[in-house]
């Protein structure tokens, strides 16, 4: 007889300021130490060396902010899901917040596995009617192919299916400094994703990057694109604000 | 001046560097060691200073992940922030890379936690743990704008100060420190304050006087009020210049450790770094008499923190930061005589958080008690027990008067093996005085022996041998011994390690012997190193104690170059009328009973642990009118050692030891 099913909870939460420069290990650390602070009853994996059982999707490249950060979280026992992002909150480091939670029923896909896309505000330092001539030039291509090492070796793939779309925005009200226009991208996570800096240095541009944010991860193909919050019939994603 | 949150790059933050730095912070490796942000860090008031108060930046001369676990600067940093008189932030020496981005962009040396440029402080401290931080001393200071040598320093330039235990022979480092702290630093750094606040609200410019009255306060060396006198390139003597500048400065030593719980707000890091757990002093000083240590000697006499206020400090250290790992620290905790007291509650109690909570002891005596103390505490027995005999034989022992017997030993380590680790690392050290060969060679004996009994309960068992070169150090017996030579030091190495070869299961690691000659150099120099130390920092010689950056060469033409002997810094040794570059300084210690130790060792006589057998007049005590404080007049059960214990019996074990894991002997 399998043992029941432990309770498992997702959250989604962002990471602003200057908590960007740690890394994705630092993060799943303060992760742990924080979930420990305020007593949650989380699970630990068995053996020689027991680690919380915080499960985390997508890395985020060190330096990079994010409004759409995603962690599954596994307990021993039930907790009130509600009240988990006020709970957390507080023994999170400045910057990162929760902003939204949601129960996960039956078995679930794993973050690293279901996302399919990802979208990114990256500020750069170009001039717009460049940043226009360059998007749309990225846009027409058929193919772009790029060298990325794989296991040591040198692979190049062709990514312009990867990317899904890019579109050149103002700044106004994002208060960047140094930075004169946003490029606002959606990229591909499957099969193999393209990484923004990747994608910044397509036909070498003459500009480059001040500060990027990961916008949205989405959970399905892009046309019926959901966040990872809404999965399950009938449960939607806490409406907590999503801006810090 | 508003303190405002958030980014650098949005428009409205103001008044730090941190709009300048925020773009190279991209460019580095690990920015994450320069934001600060750690749970526990102090956001200070700047809007309340007055005139008279004081900033301090307390600095660590290496990167973020060595210097953010200090102890020492972490109480120093709580106690200065509680002041009404004082704000603490904190600074570590930036990696190369940020250095030479700091560097182009014009960009100072800043603090941590608010991004501070470091000459907009008063004060300026800097933690020495050892000689080979000195040029990061330098980097330091230049990269703050603050001119390395004292003589070129005004008013406007900050006060420099350094604490540590390197600092118990500061001389190399005379030109370029205003003041150094002796002994304990919790009362100095508030004394110091008063002194400089007094000094800035009177509106005085005149530097001098303010280190003359620094040089007043108990604990406090202020080099550039002496001169050292030099006769036939002999050191005839360190003295004052002024008639209030004391003869000899007494290092300071609190009482009581329960009135100083620090650190209350143990810094959490953001980042890695090398000690990633919840650490709780349990005493400080130590009297085992271990005859190379220089720690053991200048921190006497032993202060024990309260049973219970460890085991207060330990839970809500927990609760508070979120760590399932804690550390107890000393320099041999397990002759901290509430040990049970503790271990008992720490396993007790369930009320400690959520999870259990490993507690590790950092240096583990020889016995097989302690083992099994440790057997309680450590719930993974993910890395390897550490023990330290130093010595390959039991007459090598009793010259270094580290009374462990091989019976000791071996108990300990099938303690170890038996109750599941399956790696066990001893530590050893080599140039000893009177070593042979045999010595050397009994160190693989040892080890071989080591591995036969872990192979009796895993096929896998494994033995690490690490092998440290001697450096004689200030304010110890051996104090007269001459360094052994690189080449000397090398042939007992590959000695040894050839030895030690033909056994499986065994390994062996060993410290750079020409790191430990550069060591040495500086461990009992006097100020004429000054210009040698300048000459390597400014030829790039920083992070020395990094074996990707140690280049010998630096240091030997630097030497040379100067018209300096190494020979005679560090290989020559040294007569009963020497005298020494640190006589003018007291850690307590009469030298007089060093001097008679010094001979008992060549004679092969040990000594035992005052705390617990009569004492023999070392000077700590009574010239401090201070008496150790132990908990109990009861030494902890188990182990020879000098506490004058029948082996076969020792006293009733109060922990029990753990269960051998199923299937095992």
């Amino acid at each position: 007889m399998t043992p029941p099913r432990k309770p498992q909870v997702r959250l989604r939460y962002s990471k602003i300021g200057k908590i960007r420069f740690t890394s994705h290990r630092d993060m799943a650390r303060i992760w742990e130490r924080a979930v420990r602070k305020v007593q949650l009853p989380i699970a630990y994996s068995e053996g020689f060396s027991p680690r919380a059982k915080l499960s985390f999707g997508l890395a985020l490249p060190t330096v990079f902010e994010s409004l759409a950060e995603y962690v599954d979280l596994t307990f021993d026992e039930p907790v009130d899901v509600d009240g988990l992002p006020g709970l957390l909150n507080g023994s999170l480091p400045d910057g990162v917040k929760i902003t939204g939670a949601i129960a996960l029923e039956g078995k679930v896909t794993s973050l690293q596995e279901c996302v399919e896309s990802t979208t990114w505000s990256l500020f750069v330092d170009g001039d717009v009617e460049q940043l226009t001539a360059w998007a749309d030039e990225v846009l027409s291509a058929d193919t772009i192919e790029i060298t990325r090492q794989r296991k040591g070796k040198d692979r190049t793939d062709d990514v312009r299916p990867a990317i899904l779309d890019v579109e050149i925005r103002s700044t106004a009200g994002a208060n960047v400094v140094q930075a004169n226009a946003e490029v606002h991208a959606h990229l591909a996570a499957k099969p193999r994703a393209l990484r923004p800096l990747e994608l910044l240095e397509i036909n070498s541009p003459p500009f480059s990057l001040v500060l990027g944010r990961r916008v949205h991860q989405f959970i399905a193909p892009v046309g019926a694109r959901r966040d990872p919050l809404a999965i399950g019939a009938a449960t939607a994603p806490h409406s907590l604000s999503c801006v810090s | 001046m508003t303190t405002v949150r958030g980014g650098g790059l949005y428009r409205g933050w103001m008044g730090s560097l941190w709009t300048q730095l925020e773009p190279l912070l991209a460019r580095v490796e690990k920015p994450a060691r320069y934001i600060g942000c750690e749970d526990g860090a102090v956001t200070p008031d700047y809007t309340t200073a007055t005139n008279a108060t004081v900033t301090w930046l307390l600095t660590y001369p290496d990167t973020y992940e060595i210097g953010l676990p200090n102890q020492g600067l972490q109480v120093l940093y709580e106690i200065l922030n509680e002041r009404d008189d004082a704000i603490a932030e904190r600074s570590y020496a930036p990696w190369i890379d940020l250095e030479a981005e700091m560097r182009t962009a014009d960009l100072p040396l800043f603090s941590v936690d608010t991004h501070r440029a470091a000459t907009d402080f008063d004060v300026i401290a800097f933690n020495l743990s050892s000689e080979l931080v000195y040029t990061n001393v330098l980097n330091c200071l230049d990269l703050a704008k603050v001119p390395v040598r004292c003589a070129d320093r005004t008013h406007e330039h900050p006060i420099v100060g350094a604490g540590g235990h390197a600092t118990f022979n500061p001389e190399p480092m005379a030109d370029f420190l205003d003041w150094i702290g002796l002994g304990d630093g919790e009362e100095i750094v508030g004394d110091v304050t008063a002194v400089v606040s007094e000094w800035k609200a009177s509106g005085s410019t005149d530097r001098e006087a303010v280190l003359r009255k620094l040089s007043q306060v108990e604990g406090v060396y202020v080099p550039a009020l002496y001169d050292a006198e030099f006769r036939d390139d002999k050191l005839i003597g360190i003295t004052p210049r002024f008639p209030e500048v004391p003869e000899v400065v007494e290092k300071r030593t609190v009482a009581d450790l329960a009135d100083w719980p620090y650190p209350k707000n143990q810094l959490v890091p953001l980042t890695e770094v090398v000690h990633d757990r919840l650490s709780v002093e349990v005493f400080r000083g130590c009297t085992r008499g271990c005859r190379f240590c220089q720690a053991g000697m200048i921190t006497r006499p032993v202060r024990e923190r309260p049973a219970e206020q460890v085991r207060t400090m330990i839970q809500e250290g927990v609760r508070r930061t979120g760590y399932d790992e804690v550390a107890l620290t000393s320099l041999s905790t397990a002759d901290f005589s509430g040990i049970t007291e503790v271990v008992k509650a720490t396993i007790d109690d369930e009320s400690m958080g959520c999870g259990d909570v490993s507690v590790s002891l950092p240096s583990l005596r020889v016995d097989a008690f302690t083992v099994g103390i440790a057997a309680e505490l450590q719930r993974g027995r993910r890395s390897g027990l550490t023990f330290a005999p130093e010595a390959g034989s039991w007459r090598m022992r009793q010259v270094i008067n580290k009374l462990i017997t091989e019976e000791d030993l071996y108990a300990s380590v099938e303690g170890a093996f038996s109750q599941g680790w399956r790696r066990v690392k001893l530590y050893f050290l080599t140039g000893l005085p009177t070593e042979t060969d045999e010595d050397t060679l009994g160190i693989a004996e040892l080890g071989r022996n080591c591995v036969e009994i872990g192979r009796k309960y895993h096929s896998g068992a494994s033995v690490t041998v690490s092998v440290g070169g001697f450096v004689p150090k200030p304010f110890t017996p051996f104090q007269w011994f001459g360094q052994n030579t690189i080449e000397e030091l090398k042939r007992k190495i590959y000695l040894l390690r050839d030895e030690v070869r033909k056994t499986k299961g065994l390994q062996m690691k060993w410290h750079e012997p020409a790191a430990t000659f550069v060591e040495g150099m500086s461990s009992r120099g006097d100020r004429r190193l000054g210009p040698v130390i300048e000459q390597v920092w400014r030829n790039g010689g920083t992070f020395q104690e990094w074996s990707e950056h140690f280049d010998v060469d630096r240091w030997t033409e630097a030497m040379s170059d100067h018209g300096l002997s190494v020979e005679w810094f560090t290989y020559r040794h040294r007569d009963e009328d020497e005298v020494f570059p640190w006589d003018h300084l007291n850690a307590g210690l009469h030298k007089d009973f060093l001097w008679h130790d010094w001979r008992d060792a060549l004679n092969e006589v040990g000594l035992e642990d005052c705390r617990w057998t009569p004492c023999y007049d070392c000077g700590a005590c009574t010239g401090y009118g201070i008496e150790h404080v132990v908990a109990s007049a009861t030494p902890p059960a188990g182990g020879s050692q000098g506490t004058g214990q029948d082996l076969a019996t020792g006293h009733e074990i109060p922990v029990a030891l753990g269960v051998r894991p199923a299937g095992v002997l």
